[in-house]
């Protein structure tokens, strides 16, 4: 079966960029736009991986972040984080990110980033 | 003359009165009031004193004791002729101090006490009671003399109905233009123009009667002196005590009176205006009084021998079969009559609602002066307060029966109010003088009055039994009502006046003397005796606890928003800060107070303010600290002052400027990641379709797709580049301005419907005033809506309610135009009100989403450029912006 | 209190209007005095209601009146801090 990654993200456009480029690469993806859906989404349907950006309305990406830790059932649950601001980086590491990419980013490089985490080894595209 | 001619009349003559005052009241409303403030109307005006008492009145007084009706008159002309003496000191206190009443001064004279103005509002009330009774009498004894006139004899309308009917028109009349708004400073133009007209009415009535009778009746100037020596009238016998007392009566009475000290002193516009009516007040008394004796004269001459002489003014002209002439009278009657009763009662239900009713709600809900509209509770009071007291004048009328016991009740009531005298002139002249002494005075004032004046004046029997008139009270013989003490000999008015003012004055200063005042009493003691001497130095508030938007929240319930916002506005801007509210500092709290005294009276004004404040008022040994200091201080005083002012100002700049920069830098670093982010979101997804386009193989529809969310988030991009540059080049000035003319509503309607992209999802509901917004503006139609636009979007993006809401009032005053942008939300949390209007401050942290935060940073350079401003607007429940433009903005020279 | 800076001596105008004030203020005092002297002309403390008093108390009151006009003018002005010094 297709492994699962939850995306949670805000900004439709980039979403919609990402799904694609997942789904093309063989993943489910879920999406959830703002912290509080996500974490309803994260419990229903449990994912492998999730992707989270770091700016969110309601909940902030670090919240959310925070959230999924405290729980025992994801805590060891693949977390990447998406900024658009450069100094975001330690305190979403502290938080428990596991890796961490800055936008704007090229497709390849995220798509071998989801692999790494997934634990696949990496397909010639 | 057919009765319902009359009738006819009267209504003819109050819509008139009603269309004066309604006239006048817009033309206020307009601040184009021109004339009628002259010095002209405000001496008519005056001219209250004279009721129908006088009216018709003095013709019987003339007719039963010669010359003595003249000292009614004299002694306001003795006042009024030493102005610069007495009333000049009076005025000026009153608009001072925002003085609403006589209750109100003596009770802000002597430590703002409520139990003072409680007492004072008590005497007038009754003194004042019987009186109104008298000016309703007066209507339907007129009534009636044309009744019994009419040939066929019938009579359409009994007297109680007539009465009913008077009292009923008087009350909506008073209620409709006495309690219309809560001026700051109690002043109804509208009555005081109707009152003046109906002065004119009344002088010329009189005057017309007595020419008539002078050289129709009587063969002219020479022919009435010598029936004047044939009459009757040389038997009458001056008593000199009586001569001597009615004129000190009059002479108090003409500054005590509770409608004389309204339009004297609480009306007045301009201290000048004094100077006129010191001579022109007491020409209108000779004119008034200048065919008084011979219409008495012929009327006992030519009259049957059992006619009320009372009623000459009317009787003369009818019998001589002059119908015009009587109607003229009976108009002038009847003028008397209600001006002397509209004005009275505002000035009582003032008092009433100010000392009574608004002090006794404050204590039955110790919140309310934070939660309630009071606005409306004291208009509401003010009204109640009104019909109250127009509805005990008619039962007053109802229970005498209308009988002839109230003719005598003029001069009782004059010396009713005069038991005040002592406690008013002594607060003014006297620092000495205290609220305990005031009160014992008043109170042993009103006491013998009431005892040896006003009982007995129902006739023996009636409420004093007659075994008190003849042996006296517990059968003590000296307690007799007409001779106390043993002093038969006397005159009872001269014996009541005698004795109550003695009484008064000895316990007023007694209790004055024996006493220690408190220290607001002292303060005001000073500020009252010493007026003329400039603000005297020590402040009442020892620096205060209170939140300014609280003080805010209550000035407004009190004085109305607009009123309020730009007391404390220009508060603000004297103590040198750019935000709506100032701090409470002790300077801004007594100002405040003033302003809030002028429509609650001064001890509801202070009393809420305490409440707000806590216990922050000085104590005795601040006030010697603060003496002593000033006796050394006065002669620098001057310069100590203008360079206190200016550090205090700079003091308050410093602060500002220095929370401004600890929150900017705190802002800096978010700043730029801020403008990372902003540039690097768009760019995100650009760059990942068009990496994905680049890689082919895709359906065409969604090559179409994502093309277009590359392009959208280009013009994005775009956009944001498009607000930074355009921010800066306002910031520098160098903006290019369209100026034009542009209808205010265009522009709303405009940015209402631009503003419709945002969140179109939401149901926003918009309120506006169209008739407000039909302005023309010289200004840059395309920049003013682009403000109106983001603010109305915020609007939309940020409310929170439920069931949003947004108002737009407009609003035009001396050639600037605000337009206020008002949402039902929760509103903007104080510490970020001055943060809002920098580059990319958003509310709350900063990792919320949302618009780039350039909106309201542009917004407020575009209307620097306009010659504007655009403010947050505190104390409005929602979110609210104020946007302030100039009617015409002229090109400047660049 | 001490005063700062008042003059001992006035210029002329000044001094004038300040006569002026005093003359006012001394109106009512001379207007109650000719109103109570007619008590003082007939014996037993009587006065009859002839003509004569008629035009007597008329004739003061427009006295009064006028006097009264003619200084009015000449006292609103000049409203300083020491108004009511002499």
């Amino acid at each position: 079966m297709a492994q699962h990654v939850l995306l949670i993200e805000d900004e439709p456009n980039i979403a919609e960029a990402i799904r694609f480029l997942l789904t093309r690469d063989g993943l489910r993806v879920s999406h959830a736009a703002e912290g509080a859906a996500a974490l309803v989404l994260l419990r229903q349907d449990p994912p492998d991986l999730v992707i989270l950006d770091h700016m969110l309305p309601g909940m902030s990406g670090l919240e959310v972040l925070t959230a999924v830790r405290a729980d025992p059932e994801s805590r060891n649950l693949p977390v990447m984080m998406l900024t658009a601001r450069g100094r975001d980086r330690e305190m979403a590491e502290a938080a428990g990110a596991d890796r961490f990419m800055t936008k704007p980013f090229s497709n390849a490089e995220i798509i071998a980033e989801v692999r790494t985490m997934l634990g696949q080894p990496r397909q010639a595209p | 003359m057919p009765f319902n001619l009359l009738v006819l009349a009267c209504f003819l003559y109050v819509a008139f009165l009603f269309t004066v005052a309604f006239l006048v009241e817009r033309r206020a409303d307009r601040r184009r009031l021109g004339w009628l403030r002259s010095p002209l109307v405000y001496t008519l005006s005056l001219s209250i004193y004279c009721t129908a008492w006088t009216f018709y009145g003095a013709v019987g007084y003339a007719a039963r004791s010669g010359l003595e009706f003249l000292t009614i008159y004299f002694g306001p002309t003795l006042v009024f002729v030493g102005w610069w003496w007495l009333l000049r000191k009076l005025v000026r206190i009153g608009r001072q101090h925002h003085v609403t009443s006589v209750a109100d001064l003596i009770s802000s004279r002597y430590g703002k006490s409520n139990t003072l103005g409680v007492i004072v509002t008590m005497l007038a009330v009754v003194a004042a009671t019987p009186y109104i009774a008298l000016q309703l009498q007066s209507v339907v004894l007129s009534f009636g003399v044309f009744a019994s006139a009419a040939p066929d004899g019938s009579r359409p309308l009994e007297a109680g109905q007539i009465a009913v009917w008077v009292a009923v028109g008087l009350a909506l009349f008073t209620i409709l233009f006495g309690t219309r708004n809560l001026d700051a400073r109690e002043q109804h133009h509208g009555i005081v123009t109707a009152i003046a007209v109906e002065a004119v009415v009344k002088l010329v009535a009189l005057l017309a009667v007595g020419s008539f009778v002078v050289w129709g009746i009587a063969g002219g100037v020479a022919d009435v002196i010598a029936r004047i020596d044939a009459a009757d009238l040389a038997a009458w016998q001056v008593q000199p005590g009586r001569w001597t007392g009615l004129i000190l009566l009059s002479a108090a009475a003409v500054i005590t009176l509770p409608r004389m000290f309204q339009v004297m002193v609480v009306e007045n516009e301009d201290e000048g205006h004094l100077a006129r009516a010191s001579w022109a007040f007491p020409l209108y008394l000779l004119g008034m009084s200048l065919f008084i004796v011979p219409i008495a004269v012929v009327g006992l001459e030519r009259m049957p021998a059992g006619a009320n002489p009372d009623m000459f003014v009317l009787t003369l002209p009818l019998a001589e079969g002059q119908a015009a002439l009587a109607m003229l009278a009976f108009l002038g009657g009847f003028s008397s009559a209600t001006s002397m009763v509209i004005v009275e009662s505002i000035a009582l239900a003032t008092m009433i609602s100010n000392h009574v009713m608004i002090p006794l709600w404050l204590r039955l809900r110790p919140g309310a002066a934070e939660e309630d509209d009071l606005r409306s509770v004291v208009l509401m009071a003010r009204r109640l307060a009104i019909a109250a007291v127009l509805a005990l004048g008619y039962g007053y009328y109802q229970l005498s029966g209308g009988s002839a016991a109230l003719a005598s009740i003029g001069l009782i009531a004059f010396l009713g109010v005069a038991q005040v005298l002592p406690a008013m002139l002594g607060g003014i002249f006297w620092r000495g003088a205290t609220r305990t002494g005031a009160i014992l005075g008043l109170v042993t004032g009103l006491t013998v009055w009431a005892y040896t004046s006003f009982l007995p004046s129902f006739g023996p029997g009636a409420v004093l039994p007659e075994t008190v008139f003849a042996d006296g009270l517990f059968g003590l013989g000296w307690l007799r009502p007409h001779a106390l003490f043993g002093t038969q000999a006397m005159d009872p008015i001269i014996h009541a006046l005698f004795w109550s003012m003695a009484l008064n004055v000895l316990a007023f200063c007694l209790g004055s003397l024996f006493t220690f005042p408190g220290p607001v009493e002292r303060l005001q003691g000073a500020a009252f005796v010493n007026i003329f001497e400039g603000a005297v130095g020590p402040q009442r508030w020892a620096r205060g606890r209170a939140e300014p938007e609280a003080l805010l929240g209550m000035a407004q319930r009190i004085l109305g928003e607009e009123t309020a916002l730009s007391l404390f506005q220009s508060a603000a801007r004297a103590q040198g800060k750019e935000v709506f509210l100032p701090d409470p500092t002790p300077a801004f709290l007594d100002q405040l107070e003033a302003r809030l005294s002028g429509s609650v009276g001064a001890a509801t004004a202070h009393a809420m303010i305490s409440q707000l404040v806590g216990r922050a008022t000085v104590t005795v040994e601040d006030l010697m600290a603060v003496a002593s200091e000033s006796a050394q201080i006065l002669e620098y005083s001057a310069r100590l002052e203008a360079r206190e002012a200016e550090l205090t100002r700079t003091a308050g700049a410093l602060r500002e400027a220095n929370e401004k920069l600890t929150q900017l830098s705190l802002q800096k670093d978010a700043f730029l990641s801020q403008i990372s982010h902003e540039l690097r979101t768009p760019m995100t997804s650009i760059r990942a379709f068009s990496e994905i386009l680049t890689e082919g193989d895709l359906p065409a529809e969604a090559v179409m797709r994502y093309g277009r969310i590359i392009h959208d988030e280009a013009k994005r991009l775009t956009r944001l580049l498009d607000d930074l540059l355009d921010l800066s080049v306002l910031e520098n000035g160098a903006v290019q301005l369209n100026l034009g003319l542009a209808s205010l509503q265009g522009m709303i309607d405009t940015a209402l419907t631009a503003a419709r992209q945002t969140r179109p999802d939401r149901d926003f509901q918009v309120v506006r005033d169209l008739p407000a917004e039909a302005i023309y503006l010289r200004t840059d139609a395309d920049r003013l809506t682009q403000v109106f636009i983001n603010l109305i979007s915020n609007a939309r993006k940020y409310c929170d309610a439920p069931r949003a809401e947004l108002r737009i009032v407009v609003l035009q005053r001396s050639g600037r135009v605000t337009v206020d942008f008002i949402d039902n939300g929760k509103g903007i949390p104080k510490e970020s009100q001055a943060l809002i209007f920098e580059k990319f401050a958003r509310l709350t942290d900063a990792n919320r989403a949302g618009g780039a935060g350039l909106g309201l940073a542009i917004c407020r350079e575009i209307m620097t450029n306009l010659g504007g401003s655009v403010a947050y607007l505190p104390g409005q429940r929602g979110a609210a912006f104020r946007v302030t433009v100039p009617l015409r903005l002229e090109r400047l020279a660049a | 209190m001490r005063r700062p800076k008042r003059p001992l001596f006035l210029a002329r105008a000044p001094y004038r209007r300040r006569r002026l004030r005093d003359a006012a203020r001394l109106l009512p005092v001379l207007g109650a005095f000719l109103l109570l002297l007619p008590l003082l002309w007939t014996p037993g403390s009587r006065m009859a209601l002839t003509s004569g008093d008629v035009v007597y108390f008329f004739s003061v009151w427009l006295v009064l009146i006028v006097l009264a006009a003619a200084f009015a003018p000449g006292l609103r002005g000049g409203e300083g801090a020491d108004d009511e010094e002499d």
